[in-house]
């Protein structure tokens, strides 16, 4: 049987992988549904569409384009922090530090702003300076001590949120707990928007963080695929030993892979808190959920630094919509429920697949048996 | 008429997507015999003691005991039919006893409390019945390869098993402890069990074996009693053409030293202790140095430590006169040295990886196929797919296909083809043939003999006896980390080489 034979269409990866998000994210609707329907049935259905809806609530067009804006805003720097989980997973690290190094990257960005008065672009680079350290350490952690990077990111997470808490207490506003509002300290470390706000009804915040989010994503992708970079970080994360056996330095080529997906987290804060939207809370005890639902866009997104760009919005998307819920019939935090729900069942993009293999694997055995039958 | 047979299998048929890996297969294990069970890697014999052990079920065929049908489900199931197996890999806890691992699963126990008395004497007395001479209050660490073998076997028999399974049982053993295992094997066969012994080694199977059934590439080819057999036509019937067993090779006079070691001390990653203490020899230009052991006698770590895959702690490695001693493994690789490493699947392929990519993977930094930092994909292709022609690398989607989906045999031809056409001046193959069959085990020996006659340094280790003999100019032999004989293949016999193997008898060197 050696003729050449098509690949049947579910057994193509890319196909597997759309479906497998696909349901994920079905089946998370459909639990918040449910959940819904538990605390109060009357407003359930229009909850739930409120959420899936987002910025579409609005009838006019320029509400909805203004509103998209905000999704967009927000789904950059998510989309950094997926790429930075993804990028480490496919040398076999775990970042679940991105969520520390997103802090660090905002500390040091925002500190170079506010305090320090510099540029934006200057400020950007800090920040990813600042999330490419964070990320070496774990790396390094890892390399020299083999201490689980899940372990010390983790542990980080929360060394970056008091530490950045502490540094930021200086350009902090007399008033209130928020650090002072960037663009009147220092208008010049705003990242620019190039027109781009325009398109948006005018919305100030979207600025070229977001396209040059995407570029990068793009730019991970010929990284790990065309480069002779990415072969080697690969080799090294498929199997540690074949790439010491060929003279790969897999010690550097592990703290080089955390640095830049430490790098990659601190940019992802530096396009957020460098657009103005937000301030940071200098009081906040609990590590920001950016770098936690990097990992969620990541899985959702098939691994894959294309996929992460719809996954990330798709996420935002629903993040946002569960502001439209009614806080009449639902307690405030439900929207933060209901896509977390949705979130979490992201997380199983891999073991849909493994479902379906493994059924498409049983029909094929199952075939094969009732032609021995014949 | 009495039923002869202790198990049958009739008509085993089992299929997996792609493949028939048993067709019509049967075997018929008589009372007090025993059977060697004979074929190549991929033959089917896994699969067909799988079946056996219910661990697949079989699309068609039967399975008798004593003439009755049985069903056999799971493994469950076959134990309490008496059915039991000495693994090739030993299924025992290290730092247990011999009899806290003999009763594990089955432990006397009364209120939960352990009884071992009784245990113990019952393992005693199976011990001395069946002349197995185990001391079951040592530890599983301190005792040797043959005696947890033999704990093996008297797992079964404390079981009561009736049908005992041998799975390639010599692999691991040096010569006097192979000729005892035949010894306890009669034994076996005389107090009644019915032994099934699996291996491909024929000349074991002629010492021991009362009849031997043959399988080739899943199907069955026949029972014959070897008695009325020869060694030539076993093989035949297992590979299905006349074998040439040994290896062509002409008179050649080594050159230059390639590789100096000299006091070379490893310490291994296991234990504490030093794995290769103070070993010095040369390989020279044209000669193929066989180093010869049982298995974790320092080998592994000589090896590691001349590869720079473990750091050397004392001593000297010089390649071609540069001292390589704490040179990075990358240096050393484009110095000119190649590894075939032991383990293809731990150190050889990347699995996930494509088959170029593993081709590659000594050479994608090297200006041909990289530029500018980019790998240069076409250029990949082409070496990779000449490579795969010269050395006739079978895949089933060619360069693209993944490497894990590849039979063990094309994976090492692969691994075999990177590393020779790198064109070194020394070669390291570590068990290169470990675990293929007759056809390709030729191909790989003709390989290494050619790197040899071109000029080239080859340093081989191998755990085969055969392969030892057949390939080498010149035998070194391992012992607990030390050098303890250097040999002369054409003078030496397997029995000689045994003693030194097993720390019987060593020479100063």
């Amino acid at each position: 049987m050696a003729a050449k034979k098509r690949t049947p269409i579910l057994r193509i990866p890319a196909v597997q992988t759309l479906l497998a998000s696909l349901v994920c994210i079905l089946l998370g609707l459909v639990v918040g549904y449910i959940a819904l329907l538990l605390i109060n049935p009357a407003g359930a259905w229009e909850a739930i569409t409120d959420i899936v809806k987002n910025f579409w609530t609005y009838s006019n067009s320029r509400a909805q384009m203004k509103y998209l804006g905000n999704t967009l805003v927000k789904a950059a720097p998510l989309l950094m922090c997926s790429l930075s989980v993804l990028f480490a997973y496919k040398v076999g690290l775990f970042n679940i530090g991105a969520a520390g190094q997103y802090v660090a990257g905002a500390g040091a960005g925002l500190y170079c702003a506010l305090a320090l008065g510099l540029p934006w672009w200057v400020c950007m680079i800090a920040a990813a300076l600042a999330g490419a350290l964070l990320g070496c350490l774990s790396g390094m952690l890892k390399a020299y001590r083999n201490v689980n990077e899940v372990i010390s990111g983790i542990m980080l997470n929360w060394i970056a949120l008091y530490t950045i808490n502490s540094l930021l207490n200086v350009v902090k506003d007399t008033a209130s707990p928020y650090t002072v509002v960037l663009s009147k300290t220092n208008p010049s470390a705003v990242i620019p928007s190039m027109g781009l706000g325009a398109l948006f009804t005018n919305n100030k915040y979207v600025t070229i963080a977001i396209p040059l989010a995407i570029i990068i994503a793009v730019a991970i992708w010929v990284l790990l695929e065309k480069t002779k970079l990415g072969y080697e970080l690969k080799a090294t994360g498929l199997n540690r030993n074949a790439a010491r056996y060929c003279g790969m330095r897999e010690k550097y080529n592990t703290i080089l892979t955390m640095g830049i997906a430490g790098a990659l987290a601190g940019l992802g804060a530096a396009m957020f808190f460098l657009s103005g939207f937000e301030e940071w809370s200098v009081t906040q005890s609990s590590v920001p959920a950016m770098g936690f639902n990097g990992i969620a866009a990541a899985f959702l997104g098939g691994l894959n630094p294309i996929g992460a760009i719809f996954s990330s919005f798709f996420i935002q998307h629903i993040t946002n919509g569960g502001a439209y819920v009614d806080m009449k019939m639902y307690s405030s935090q439900i929207s933060d429920f209901i896509s977390s729900v949705i979130i979490y069942l992201c997380g199983f993009v891999l073991f849909f697949k493994y479902c379906l293999n493994r059924w498409l694997n049983h029909r094929d055995e199952a075939a094969l048996r009732k032609e021995g039958d014949k | 008429m009495e039923n002869q047979y202790a198990i049958e299998m009739l008509g085993i048929t089992k299929r997996f997507p792609g493949i028939i890996a048993n067709d019509n297969i049967t075997l018929q294990l008589k009372k007090g015999e025993i059977h060697a069970l004979l074929g190549e890697n991929g033959a089917g014999k896994s699969t067909l003691m799988s079946v056996l052990f219910g661990l697949y079920q079989p699309e068609a065929g039967v399975i008798k005991k004593d003439g009755q049908e049985v069903a056999i489900r799971n493994p469950n199931d076959a134990t309490a039919l008496g059915i039991g197996m000495v693994h090739q890999h030993f299924k025992l806890v290290e730092c247990f006893t011999v009899l806290d691992n003999i009763i594990m699963g089955v432990e006397p126990n009364r209120f939960g409390f352990l009884q071992k008395k009784e245990a113990r004497r019952k393992v005693k007395e199976l011990s001395e019945r069946y002349g197995l001479h185990v001391d079951p209050d040592a530890k599983i660490e301190d005792i040797t390869v043959g005696m947890q073998q033999r704990t093996e076997i008297l797992k079964m028999l404390y079981r009561d098993n009736e049908i005992l399974i041998f799975d390639e049982p010599t692999a691991v053993l040096t010569p006097q402890e192979i000729d005892e295992l035949m010894q306890i094997m009669r034994n076996l066969a005389a107090e009644g069990k019915s032994i099934l012994f699996i291996s491909h080694k024929l000349a074991e199977i002629m010492a021991v074996a009362d009849r031997c059934s043959v399988l080739r590439k899943g199907k069955y080819i026949g029972t014959v009693e070897t008695k009325n057999t020869t060694m030539e036509e076993l093989s035949a019937m297992m590979v299905g053409r006349n074998v040439n067993f040994h290896v062509e090779k002409v008179e050649k006079t080594p050159g230059d030293v390639v590789l100096k070691v000299e006091n070379m001390t490893v310490a291994s990653r296991v234990h504490k202790n030093n794995a290769v203490r103070g070993v010095s020899f040369e390989v020279r230009a044209g000669e193929i140095v066989c180093i010869a052991g049982i298995d974790g006698n320092g080998q592994t770590e000589l090896v590691y430590g001349l590869t720079g895959l473990e750091p050397v702690t004392e001593g000297k490695v010089t390649l071609k006169g540069t001292d390589i001693t704490k040179a990075p493994i990358r240096s050393r690789n484009t110095m000119g040295m190649s590894h075939i490493p032991e383990d293809r699947h731990k150190h050889g392929l990347v699995l996930d990886y494509t088959l170029e990519d593993n081709i590659v993977l000594q050479r994608y930094f090297e200006p041909e196929f990289t530029r500018g930092g980019f790998l240069r994909r076409k250029n990949i292709r082409g070496y990779a797919e000449r490579l795969i022609e010269q050395y006739d690398v079978r895949s089933g989607q060619g360069a693209v296909t993944s490497a894990r989906s590849m039979s063990g045999g094309n994976q090492q031809k692969a691994i075999v083809a990177r590393e020779i056409d790198r064109d070194p001046e020394l070669l390291i193959a570590v068990q290169p043939t470990r675990g293929l069959d007759v056809g390709a085990i030729e191909y790989i020996h003709r390989q290494i003999v050619a790197e040899r006659d071109a000029g080239k340094a080859v340093l081989l280790v191998s755990l085969e006896m055969d392969e030892v003999m057949d390939v080498s100019d010149r035998i070194l032999v391992m012992y607990e980390g030390e050098i303890v004989g250097q040999l002369d293949p054409r003078t030496t016999t397997a029995e000689e080489m045994g003693l030194y193997m097993a720390g019987a008898k060593r020479e100063e060197m």
